[in-house]
């Protein structure tokens, strides 16, 4: 997915998580994480975020995240969310029906 | 295999994490994850991705799952379906339905995602919600418009808001629709839903509405606050005395038989089919609430 303009999904609510997503042309992806248990949970959080990345076919991205004590689910929900807003379109469910 | 309790059901809103993780903690039977009403127009998508990923990967065992849907004829329901589908909840919860034909297209639908998900067709279980004038009349045909209708719940407030009446707590207003969702429902053979009591500080007064849901026949309810859990629980689940009258009645009736006395009586009363009946119904949900042992 190809992303279009910024966009944000998510609250600052406790267990949850906020991301901030830009377009990031010629830059990668790159990644800014605040979190309540980043020494703890710092790189599961961030192997989430680069799954869905890849999942949806994404490359190049600006992605903010502050985290909350958000679970894995909540992660990948909001990450999904941040994306399809950003690309305007809509989610292809059919991508999770390879999913384990 | 043992039967699934269905006295309560809560909903928990699709827009907030928390509450959707807390929601699993209290003691309902179903929990009803909710895409509509409880989220608001520019947290739809938010909402999908989020019951979608909290049902399919955190499931609650205990609990019979449920996933409520935009309105039929919203923009929503064909995304909502496919996300909620794939989501493999034990059913999902159908808002204002009317009309047997849209219970057949929704389970068309259903069944084309569940092939492409790899999904056994006729899994996804449904529950129509009835929460208007034609939903009611139409009770009978919706219950039996597909296999997968597995319940019937009836939506008070915006069944009384299309018969242009008031909705009081003891509820004359909704008397015909409570009958034609139970009347449908036990011809179809399905659970039957009473509606929501909604002033959740009113314990009085839902004790009061509890009498008649239990009097007139319901399965079990659904619940807006975990406070009003316990009460309803209690209220579908017999006590030791009914459980204990329940078994001396089919004692009674094995007794009759093996003698064959042909009329069989139990204090003083003959016990006739509706009491047998009514016993098994007892010891089947004592059974299902962990009370009683089956014989066998």
């Amino acid at each position: 997915m190809k992303l279009i303009k910024p966009a944000i999904a998510g609250t600052l609510e406790s267990s949850d998580i906020q991301i901030t997503i830009a377009p990031n042309p010629g830059q990668g992806i790159q990644i800014e994480l605040e979190s309540v248990v980043k020494a703890q949970f710092g790189d599961a959080i961030l192997d989430t975020i680069h799954q869905v990345l890849q999942q949806m076919d994404v490359t190049e991205a600006d992605v903010r995240l502050v985290d909350k004590g958000a679970l894995d689910c909540v992660i990948r929900a909001r990450m999904q969310c941040a994306i399809c807003r950003s690309a305007q379109q809509p989610y292809n469910w059919a991508w999770e029906d390879n999913t384990p | 295999m043992k039967k699934q309790l269905k006295r309560t059901s809560l909903y928990a809103s699709g827009s907030s994490a928390a509450k959707m993780l807390e929601a699993r903690f209290y003691n309902q039977d179903c929990i009803v994850y909710d895409l509509e009403d409880s989220v608001s127009q520019g947290e739809k998508d938010a909402a999908r991705f989020l019951v979608y990923q909290t049902v399919r990967y955190h499931k609650p065992d205990n609990q019979y799952v449920l996933i409520r849907v935009n309105g039929l004829y919203s923009a929503y329901i064909e995304e909502d379906l496919q996300a909620a589908v794939r989501a493999r909840p034990d059913a999902i919860r159908l808002p204002k339905v009317e009309h047997p034909e849209e219970v057949q297209r929704i389970d068309q639908k259903i069944s084309e995602i569940e092939k492409a998900a790899g999904i056994p067709v006729g899994t996804t279980e449904l529950w129509c919600n009835i929460e208007s004038v034609l939903g009611a009349v139409n009770a009978q045909s919706i219950a039996t418009a597909s296999l997968r209708v597995v319940a019937l719940a009836l939506g008070a407030e915006d069944y009384t808001a299309s018969m242009g009446a008031l909705r009081t707590k003891a509820g004359p207003e909704i008397f015909y629709a409570r009958m034609q969702v139970l009347q449908a429902c036990r011809l179809a053979g399905i659970s039957a839903q009473d509606a929501v009591f909604s002033d959740f500080r009113d314990m009085e007064g839902l004790k009061e509405d509890l009498k008649t849901t239990r009097t007139l026949g319901f399965d079990g309810k659904t619940v807006i606050h975990p406070s009003q859990i316990d009460l309803v629980n209690a209220a579908f689940t017999p006590s030791k005395k009914e459980i204990r009258y329940a078994e001396r009645v089919l004692a009674a009736l094995r007794d009759g038989e093996k003698q064959s006395t042909g009329v069989v009586s139990l204090d003083g009363s003959m016990i006739d089919k509706p009491m047998e009946i009514r016993a098994k119904t007892i010891l089947a949900q004592a059974e299902a609430a962990g009370m009683w042992k089956g014989e066998d």
